[in-house]
Parts: C-alpha cells; structure tokens; sequence
C-alpha cells in the first residue's frame, strides 16, 4: 500500500508491503542506512529513531503504521554548521568505539533530553537500558549524553 | 611521558586527541557490510538444523526450489564437490590432535544446533527466508555429548570414527620432580575447582558477507564483516580454490569483533563458493539467533586448580587440569585458545613449579574460539579466585597474600616457570595506588559495621591482580606452538608529492580508533599534522599485507611497524636533502618538518622539497630511487605483558541474592599510551564485558543441546542500568621490546574483571560460610547458596 512519510525534513511517497518494518523502509526504500538492525527482537535499540519526536525502535513499527508521520534517522540530526550537539558530545566524550549501535544511541539520547533536559547520572542509565552497547561499557555514553545535556542547556531540539 | 622519538615540538602522542573516525560513524555515513549497495544480489539464508546430533536421512527441496523468487537450493550432498579442503583449523596444537573435516553445510551429519543443512539463494531476503519453511529434511536423532564430563568419559561420540571425544591432551610441565616435591614439602595445598561458563561474544553488528564475481576480469570481491581480512583471503583461497591473485577481501565498517570475527566462516566460503558457481553477486546478513548459534562461542571449561604454599602462604607450586570445549567442530583457532592461558595460570607471582595440561573434548555444541581474551581470563579468574582462598587459608588479607608472591621489579625481564620472559612489571606500587583510592581500609570499616548491626546488605570488596600476554606475538614462538601464521605486522608510509601522507597498516581496527592512533604516531615523528595524514586498512588490494586485528597486538606490533616506516621513510628523505644542501647526511637534525645542518643556522631543507624532489627526481642523489615510501614488516621480539589491579566492591541482599555493583576500580599499566583517550575507552569496555560472564552471561544448554538464550530477551547482555561509573587510574611501565614501549590493552579490562568481581560477591558472602559461586553469579545463584548455608548451619554468626 502507498504511504506518505516525511523524513528528515524530506517528504517520501512509497508503495509498501504490509509486513515492511519500518527500519526496512527506511533503510531498503529509501536508502537511509545509518540506522542499524542489531537484533530481531526490539531488545538492543541500535534501529532507534524519532517517531513525531519521540523515540521508537524502528524494528517494533510497521512502515505503514509511519504514514503521515514526521520521522527523524541519525542522517537528519547534523546540519549544514556540523554535527548536532549530541553527535558532538558522543565525540568529544569517546562515547563509540565501533560505531554500530551508537545512531540508537543518540537518537534516544535526544528523545530522552527532550523530556529530562537535566538528567542525573542515574536517570540517564535508566533511561538507556533498552539501548545496548558492547563496546564502551556505558562509561562514556553516560557522559556524552551528561555533557549533550550541559551543551544544550535552554536549545530547544 | 615520553612516548616515542619526536621530530615535533607540537607532541600530540600521549594526547587525549579526538578520533577522525567519529563523524563518518555518529551521521550514519559510515558503511557497515549490510550498508553496501548491489542491486543484482541473491540473497543467501542457511537452513540450520534444529537437532545437536542427526544424521540426515533426506533433503527435500523441491517445494521450496518452485516458491516465487527462489534461485536455487542446495543441500550439504548437491555441494559436495565444490570445496578445496575443509573449513580451515590453523592451529593443530599437537601432532595427534583429532580434527574431523568440517564442511559449510554439513551432508552427512550435524553436530550442533545451527549446522547448516542447506542453503537457499533467492532474488530478495523475504522471499529466501519464505522458502526455508517449505525445505523437509529427515533426521535420524543421534546421543548427544551435552557436558564435558560425559564428553571425556567418551560414553557417547560427536564423532565416532575418531573413536573419542578428546580432540588433543596438551602438557607443560616443565619439571614434575620440582612440582610433586613442593605439593609433597606444601604447609597450604589449596584445591579449587572453577567453571567458565560458555559466553556468546555478541557483538551488535551480526556477521554479513557480500561475494562480488567479476565474471569477464575472472576476480572476486568478497566484503565480509570481518576483523581478519588477509587471513581471511589466504584461507578462502586455500578452502574455496581460487587463486589468491584473483580474490581480493574487503573489511567495510565493522561494528565490533572480540574475537568472534577472528574466524574463517562456513557463510563465507559459501558466498564465495556460490559466487563462483552462478557468476552472481551473493549476499548473506546473519539474523541475531543466528549470530547465538552459528556464531563461535568464548570459554567454556572445568579448571582444576591446586597451589602449593609454605606456611607464609608463599606458593611453591601451581597445578592446572584443565577441560575445555571445542564443541562440535574445531575452527581456526578453537583447540589454542585454552592454551594462550596455559602460560600464566600462576598470575604475577613468582612461581618455581609449574603443571599444566589441557584435554581438548568435542561436545554438540556451537564450536568455541577466541572470545575477548581467550584463555587469559580463565587463568586469571582461576589464580585470582586462588589467592583469595588462599589468604583465607593462610589468615591474612588478600591484598598482603598477594605482595607476599609478587615478582619483585628486580626480576625482570622475569623467566617465568612454564617458559615466558615477562617483559617489564612493578607490580606493588599498582597493587598500592588501588587500595589507596578505592579506600580499602575505609571499605573494610564499612563492612565490620554492617557485619556487627547485622545488616542483610552484605558489603563485599574483591580484588584482582592480572598479567597477561598479548601482542600476537614473535612468529618463532608461535611456531613452536604450532600456530599455522606468523605475528609480525607490516606497514607502508608514503610521502606524497604535495607532502601528504599515506600510511597503509595491516591491522584491520573495528572499533579501536587506529586511524586516530597511527596518525598521531607518524605525526609527531614527521612533525608534521595528523590532518595531513591518511590511514588506509582493511582491504587486501589497498594494504596486501597484514595479519590483522585480534590479540591485543594491533599498537604493539602493527603501531610499532608504521613507527619503523616513518622512520625508514624519513632517512630516505634525509638522503634527498643532504645531497641538495651539500652536505653528509649525519650533519642533518630533523624537526618540524625540516632538516637543518647541526650548528649553522638557516641552511635548512624542507621534508615538503623533499617529497616534490623525490617526485620529479629531477636531481636525486647517486643510487636513491625515485618516490618517498618505505615498508616495514615488524616481527615483535617478544610478547608484551601489560598488568595491574582491579577492584569491585559490591552490595548483596541477602533476601533477593541480587548483587549490585557499587563501585569498579582499574589501575591499569599498559606501558607507554599513545591516546589514553582510547586507552581508558579499551579497558571501560573490556571491564564491562567481564563484569557480564561474572554476573549476567551464559549460553545456557538443555540436556538435549539445545541452546536456551539465543536472543537478547534471554541471553542477560548487560545494559547502562547495570553499571556504575568506573575508576580508572593508570601507572606507567613501558615495554622495552617495542619501539614505542607500548603494551596491548584490548584485552586486560575483560581478563581482570571477573575475578574481582566474583571474590567481592565471596567476601560478601564470607558470614555464610560460602567459598565459591559460579559465574554467572545470579541472584538465583547467590540466594540458593545462602539458603543452603542456612540450612547446613554453616553460617558465622
């Protein structure tokens, strides 16, 4: 069936099958690929993306459950002036090491600053448990997405 | 810190410099195996037997051969003739090691859930998966060897022609008299058995394979998420038959390895086999329960463990009888891996007497290999847990029984007992420098009050004390283990026309950041900007030689070998700048990208008209080629053995048995750093991983073989949620066998941690009178102990 989608700020008409998942569409239809597949079971967070702002596992939504809606992936977060200040704060803080789940990672980071604009260190852990990570130990995406919350203090995403 | 010879005034070595590769992989430009574009692909999906032992009676594939979209299907038999040899094993540890032949997709038997039976290629993904469903194969159940102990007792066989389970028993012993006489003279005989759980590596990108056939040029492209890309070429070139001047191996973006991409896979040869067969582009993306099954596994032993110690507790001996997991078939390095710790089962003590054997068993389970410091922190984890049972023994605190058998700092370079030469080491300041910040004392006063108001929160604090060996490694030594490969590591370094330069490494980074580390490495050696340096890997066309990522040996030997070609490179440009400034090259300092004559102020020559000069050669001195580039292949002298002290300090309730880990300190010495950045982000996540096998992880098995946790619902993969910030802290004993006095440290986090966290979780527990808890320790786990303590009395009150 035909959906409408507007993503990254670009408006996308598309014929889909039923059973498409959404992390499918935008990575097979319209070539998206920085959002990764890391799981089959909506339990790792690197397919993660922002669904009318809020975070969604891309893996769990069905493409034509996104018709009409605004989506953003990693590709829609760093702007013409550079990376946005989350993708700044995950560099300046070696919050990657292979980079695999890290698009999961800042895109439920931004979800989660959005609604906790000054998280404790704790709240951020919390708020991360559904994304998983191999590389890093956590130790410094907690503080990349600390430092994100700093550096952003009073932007409105 | 003085890191590395400079020609800059400007050291960026030793910096916390930001990583280059960071913008591609935080924007999603970064392009990971399944990213790669190729629009005429068949897509390749594997139907994985259900059964740990069958024999297959018939595979039926008509069905599935008429489904819309399907290509073709072969079964195990159809592909019978297409392979050179067998799956690789490059690691034959002992003359007589059993290694049955171990084909892609198995035709006759399986011998572990996820074997392939048969292979589906179709025009897209759905399609191919649709047609598994429709494949009937018949099996005829065959006894299955569920655990090591029935494996050994050969009641059952994986592989009955070979007439055992055992696939190899390997000794070190170097002197039996000196052992037997100090277990026969030993005040303490402290005996310890230890299970290292089976762990599955998960690292979050699945594998994925491209095959590209250049059917008119008669070459192959192979793309393969893949920490190995040269060992990779030649083994395909040797199992497959294709010539290695017409295959050429690319590693795109890898999203993680730990080892379980340090292997030659069934899908891979497949690929490429399939490739060959219908001159079409062949693709395959590992699901997650794939990834579980079909993927190698870490660990998996029984360690027995004995010390000998005289009545100071200073050990005389150590004994290890070690069984360890191959599963179901031996891949490229399975039967070695137990035995990369079979050299260090005495920890960082001075140990006289040494014993060691290893007894290799087959088991219906997914093969193991090298997983995130294989074989270390099994050895580890048995000395550590040792020493703590051993104070206990003794009466004395487990950090003062461990300054009592420390290798004194005189000793070193230190010929261990079972055959080593330990580098450099100073291990009591390390030891020291942990206590003090963590804050011992206090946490032992803490404790004392928790222990006397009767508290049902247990305190616990767990030290571990580590050596390993790493930096893969002097290829002498590795020949006499047989190992089928050297270690050495090559680089080029190529000074551009417009003086740019290119280094070309053989290491293939997935995540280590040597783009960033290599840079900062020929930056202060040129002196010149890391931002005028390129670092090229990962691709057999581009970089052709290289033995790749794995072993905690990429900055020791791969680092020290882009050094050694900066340097070579910059003599040649010294020659270039002699002869244009009339002058011996000995009368020429280099710095900041200049030469200078010694003591004769403004006659200087730039590296940039050297780079131009050796371009055009217009006027090149007698006998110097044209082009600034220089190769060095680097075989290390020795191995590097980085330590230090690791510290857990844990909460237990005692009503849940549920431990919480409050605080985590590592002072880690890894020699020289050149980005402790990267360093710091190496031991964080190595800490983690072992935190995980000591509390969360393991591949659970039914009687039946079949595995129980293949995804991430079951298989407890620890979250931020989990972990509290950790302690870093570093001393700094740099390695004299390498020019950057660098040691690896990919590995140490996973090596220390589990030890230091299962003997806080005993320390905890020391009022039950609980020795040991296996890993992982769940709450299950630890609240079954208590209640067994309970009812047998053996509580202290």
């Amino acid at each position: 069936m035909q959906i409408t989608t507007t993503v990254n700020g670009h408006p996308y008409s598309k014929d889909v099958e039923p059973r498409t998942l959404l992390v499918h569409y935008l990575r097979d239809m319209l070539g998206l690929t920085g959002t990764n597949v890391g799981c089959d079971t909506s339990s790792c967070g690197a397919c993660t993306i922002l669904l009318n702002g809020e975070s969604v596992k891309s893996c769990t939504v069905l493409a034509v459950q996104a018709d009409g809606q605004e989506l953003v992936t990693i590709e829609g977060m760093a702007t013409e002036s550079g990376l946005h200040p989350i993708q700044k704060a995950f560099q300046e803080n070696h919050g990657l090491q292979c980079g695999y789940c890290t698009p999961g990672m800042v895109m439920a980071a931004a979800s989660f600053l959005k609604e906790n604009p000054k998280p404790t260190e704790h709240e951020v852990r919390e708020a991360l448990e559904g994304n998983l990570c191999r590389c890093t130990g956590y130790h410094n995406i907690v503080k990349s997405v600390l430092a994100a919350a700093t550096a952003m203090e009073g932007v409105v995403l | 810190m003085t890191v590395v010879e400079s020609g800059s005034s400007k050291r960026v070595t030793g910096t916390r410099m930001l990583r280059r590769e960071d913008p591609a992989l935080l924007t999603g430009e970064a392009k990971f195996i399944d990213d790669i574009v190729q629009t005429d692909a068949l897509y390749m999906v594997l139907l994985r037997s259900p059964m740990a032992h069958a024999r297959i009676i018939s595979v039926d594939s008509s069905a599935a051969k008429r489904m819309p979209g399907v290509v073709a299907v072969f079964s195990g038999s159809d592909l019978r003739g297409e392979w050179l040899a067998p799956m690789p094993c490059a690691w034959p540890v002992t003359v007589d090691m059993k290694n049955p032949p171990h084909y892609p997709v198995a035709a006759d038997v399986v011998n572990y859930v996820g074997d392939a039976v048969a292979v589906v290629l179709a025009s897209d993904k759905i399609a191919a998966v649709d047609a598994l469903a429709a494949i009937d194969v018949n099996y005829e159940p065959l006894p299955v060897v569920s655990n090591l102990e029935d494996a050994l007792a050969d009641k059952n066989l994986v592989h009955p022609a070979l007439g055992t389970n055992t696939s190899y028993v390997w000794n070190l012993e170097p002197d039996k008299a000196k052992v037997d006489s100090a277990f026969a003279s030993a005040e303490h005989v402290v005996r310890s058995r230890f299970v290292q759980q089976r762990l599955i590596p998960s690292a979050m990108e699945t594998r994925g394979v491209l095959a590209v056939p250049h059917p008119y040029g008669g070459e192959y492209t192979l793309f393969s998420s893949t920490q190995i890309p040269h060992i990779l070429k030649t083994m395909l070139s040797l199992t497959v038959g294709i010539s290695e001047a017409k295959l050429r191996v690319i590693a795109p973006s890898v999203g993680g390895g730990f080892g379980s991409k340090l292997n030659v896979y069934s899908e891979e040869v497949l690929a490429l086999t399939l490739a060959r067969k219908l001159h079409k582009p062949i693709r395959w993306t590992e699901e997650r329960s794939e990834n579980s099954l079909a993927t190698i596994h870490g660990r998996g032993q029984i360690q027995d463990v004995e010390l000998a110690a005289d009545a100071d507790g200073k050990i005389m001996a150590v004994r290890v009888n070690l069984v360890a997991d191959m599963g179901g078939y031996l891949q490229l390095l399975t039967p070695g891996v137990p035995l990369l710790g079979g050299f260090l089962y005495h920890g960082l003590y001075d140990v006289p007497a040494y014993s060691f054997t290893c007894t290799g068993v087959f088991t219906n389970k997914t093969p193991t290999d090298a997983y995130r410091g294989a074989g270390r922190p099994e050895a580890t984890f048995a000395i550590e847990r040792s020493m703590d049972a051993l104070a206990k023994r003794v009466g004395v605190d487990p950090a003062e029984i461990r300054r009592r058998n420390f290798i004194a700092p005189e000793k070193f370079p230190y010929s261990s007992a079972p055959g080593l030469v330990f580098d450099s080491g100073n291990y009591l300041p390390n030891l020291e420098m942990a206590l003090e910040k963590i804050g011992y004392k206090e946490i032992r006063a803490e404790q004392e009050r928790r222990r006397a108001e009767g508290s049902r929160k247990h305190l616990g604090v767990g030290l571990s004390c580590y050596v390993e060996m790493c930096g893969l490694a002097p290829s002498k030594v590795l020949g006499s283990l047989s190992y089928s490969a050297g270690g050495w590591e090559s680089a080029t370094v190529r000074i551009l026309p417009t003086c740019k330069v290119q280094v070309v490494t053989g290491t293939s980074p997935h995540g280590q950041g040597h783009e960033t580390s290599w840079s900062m490495i020929v930056a202060d050696r040129l002196g010149i900007n890391t931002a005028d340096i390129e670092v090229l890997h990962s691709d057999t066309a581009i970089a052709p030689y290289g033995l790749d990522t794995y072993g905690s040996r990429s900055l020791a030997v791969g680092g020290s070998a882009v050094y050694l070609a900066t340097e070579k490179v910059l003599e040649k440009a010294k020659l270039i700048a002699a002869h244009a400034l009339e002058v011996s090259p000995e009368d020429l300092d280099y710095q900041d990208g200049e030469f200078k004559v010694k003591g004769s102020a403004g006659k200087s020559y730039a590296l940039s008209s050297a780079a131009l000069e050796a371009f055009t050669a217009h006027d090149l001195p007698e006998g110097v080629e044209p082009n600034l580039e220089a190769t060095v292949t680097w075989d290390p002298p020795n191995f590097t053995f980085p330590f230090g002290t690791h510290i857990a300090v844990v909460e237990v309730d005692e009503e849940t048995g549920q431990t919480d880990l409050l605080r985590y300190l590592s002072i880690d010495d890894v020699g020289n750093q050149i980005n402790p950045m990267i360093v710091d982000g190496q031991i964080e996540g190595g800490i983690a991983q072992g935190v995980a096998q000591a509390l969360f992880e393991e591949a659970v098995y039914d009687e039946s073989c079949n595995l129980l946790d293949s995804t991430f619902i079951e298989y407890l993969m620890p979250s931020a949620a989990e972990f509290p910030s950790f302690e870093l802290g570093n001393t700094v004993t740099p390695s004299p066998t390498n020019p950057l006095g660098v040691k690896g440290v990919g590995e140490a986090g996973c090596i220390a941690s589990p030890p230091a966290v299962i003997n806080a979780v005993v320390d905890a527990l020391a009022e039950f009178g609980i020795e040991h808890i296996d890993m992982p320790a769940s709450p299950e786990k630890v609240w079954s102990a208590i209640e067994l303590a309970r009812l047998s009395g053996t509580r202290v009150d």
